[in-house]
């Protein structure tokens, strides 16, 4: 049994146009796979994440999302964490007098964090007692965001655009991160646009025009996503990427 | 217990140092209510302190070029439920000097008390000085409390100071300083402020940046729950060319409580910037969710938020 079964999940959001976000969507994570999800901008990748995650505002217009047998439903997000979900999102958010560790062991009290942050190219005694605030850069906040999530040994991690901001030489960094959360036993759902990402996963699949057109090999997906040959679009170049 | 032993007591049940306050090395000023109860000063710093009808007076001056290797202990307090306490301090760091004074006000029993502080302070030509006040209240609200400062930083001098309100009932609070920065003198005004119950929070920091390249940064952090009032004004003004200015307010809002920021920024000088941001509401949404998405319950990730802000 997948870990995570989407089916049919539509998300219509209000006052946009096109207002059809995601349009039947359905797709599976098995339980300790990278599935790495690929489209182009504004195709609903960070939106399908966040009906995941259960984040507000963000509730399916139909369809279902259940985990490990478990419909999702309007379950908060920390109940969705305590199940096993969780999430690292695309631009972290900053925190006012709260230091790396104690930021990275609020629910995990006897984490390593020094190896943790070495794995992600952070020296521990740099970083582990500056604050997570506006001093950090893009990378440095996003690198954090990552080890924070990892010291939780998740069933799902959702990772939106992990390499975003950060430079192309730790793009090797953000792939061992992948790689830990897959020694974790943790399957991942890994949102990218960038195929050479992609390719790290063992399974993935396009999502465009509010659907996933293309699912399988990594690499014959990055294949067609490159080509942007697209069912939706009458297998003419796509017209939504 | 003697009453010394006493504020002693409080003191350190209130985090601070009290072997500072028995080490010849550190220099200090204890004083309950008009009476003062124990002093001692260090090479380079002169204190005149003076019992007043219902208070202290107090002359601290650090003498030219003595940067004091430990932070000076200011130990000021109420112990009984009703009292006043006025202190008048005149604080003057000579040229090139230095000091770090600790300021820990305790009324720990307060039913109806006020505190009243008016400080002059001269800050010498690269001189600095930091200043660090912190106050421990009991739970009741009876506490009044209106500090006044009006700060003069020389040329090059610096001047920090941290106001901490975060523990037990706030009361009511008058906070205003005023400071005026020099040719190339910096200055940084800090408040946290925690209020509760029906507490009435006022805050106003005004910064003149009189002189060349002089740089200025007001930051209120300030959070209110229950029935609390907070009105918070950052006023700078860049008065010369190339003075750098900034004020920062955030407020976090919960239950009936109500907030407001006011910041006044004002530029007279062409070659000056004054820029200024206020965030007034409820608990970040996205700070909220990230923490949810940890596995925190809602009510963890708000006490974490607010704790943090208010660090």
């Amino acid at each position: 049994m997948a870990m995570l079964k989407i089916k049919d999940l539509v998300y219509e959001a209000a006052g946009q146009r096109p207002s059809r976000i995601l349009d039947g969507l359905s797709f599976t994570v098995e339980s300790g796979e990278v599935h790495a999800l690929l489209g182009a901008n504004g195709t609903g990748k960070s939106t399908l994440a966040y009906l995941i995650m259960g984040c507000g505002g963000y509730r399916p217009s139909s369809g279902d999302i259940v985990f490990e047998g478990n419909a999702l439903g309007s379950r908060p997000i920390h109940e969705r964490a305590r199940m096993g979900i969780t999430m690292a999102w695309q631009e972290p958010v900053r925190f006012e007098g709260i230091t790396v560790n104690d930021y990275l062991t609020f629910r995990n009290k006897d984490a390593d964090t020094a190896e943790l942050l070495a794995l992600v190219g952070l020296n521990p005694s740099l970083y582990g007692h500056r604050m997570v605030d506006r001093a950090l850069s893009g990378g440095e906040r996003k690198r954090i965001e990552l080890v924070s999530i990892l010291v939780l040994r998740p069933k799902l991690a959702i990772l939106d655009e992990p390499d975003s901001g950060i430079d192309m030489l730790s793009t090797q960094d953000i792939i061992n991160v992948i790689g830990a959360f897959k020694r974790n036993g943790s399957a991942v759902l890994l949102i990218t646009h960038r195929e050479e990402i992609a390719m790290i996963a063992d399974r993935s699949s396009q999502l465009c025009g509010g659907r996933i057109i293309c699912s399988g090999d990594p690499a014959k997906v990055a294949e067609h996503y490159k080509a942007r040959h697209c069912m939706i679009c009458s297998d003419r170049e796509c017209h939504y990427v | 217990m003697s009453e010394l032993d006493e504020l002693t007591a409080c003191f350190g049940n209130a985090g601070g140092d009290v072997a500072a306050l028995g080490d010849a090395e550190f220099a200090h000023l204890a004083a309950s209510g008009h009476r003062i109860l124990s002093s001692r000063t260090v090479e380079g710093l002169v204190v005149d302190a003076r019992e007043t009808r219902d208070g202290i007076s107090a002359h601290v001056t650090v003498k030219a070029g003595v940067k004091l290797k430990n932070p000076v202990h200011m130990c000021f307090g109420v112990l009984h439920k009703e009292g006043t306490q006025r202190i008048e301090m005149d604080i003057r760091l000579e040229k090139g000097s230095s000091a770090h004074v600790i300021a820990h006000c305790i009324f720990p029993k307060a039913e109806k008390v006020r505190h009243i502080m008016d400080a002059t302070v001269a800050i010498g030509e690269g001189a600095e000085m930091r200043y660090s006040e912190t106050h421990f209240h009991g739970p009741l609200g009876g506490v009044e409390v209106v500090p006044k400062a009006v700060v003069a930083v020389g040329r090059g001098g610096r001047y920090f100071t941290d106001f901490t309100l975060t523990t037990g009932r706030v009361g009511k609070l008058d906070l205003d300083y005023t400071v005026e920065a020099a040719e190339n003198a910096v200055t940084e005004l800090v408040a946290r402020v925690f209020g509760h119950g029906r507490d009435a929070i006022h805050i106003r920091d005004k910064v003149l940046l009189a002189g060349k390249n002089a740089r200025g940064l007001i930051k209120s952090r300030v959070a209110i729950e229950d029935d609390a009032t907070a009105e918070v004004t950052g006023i700078t003004e860049g008065n010369a060319q190339g003075a750098r200015g900034h004020v920062d307010c955030m407020e976090i809002v919960k239950d009936r409580a109500v907030a407001r920021a006011i910041p006044i920024v004002q530029v007279n000088d062409p070659g000056a910037k004054v820029t200024h941001e206020a965030a007034i509401g409820s608990v970040d949404k996205r700070q909220m969710e990230t923490l949810m998405a940890h596995g925190l319950l809602p009510e963890e990730a708000v006490d974490i938020i607010v704790k943090g802000m208010l660090r």
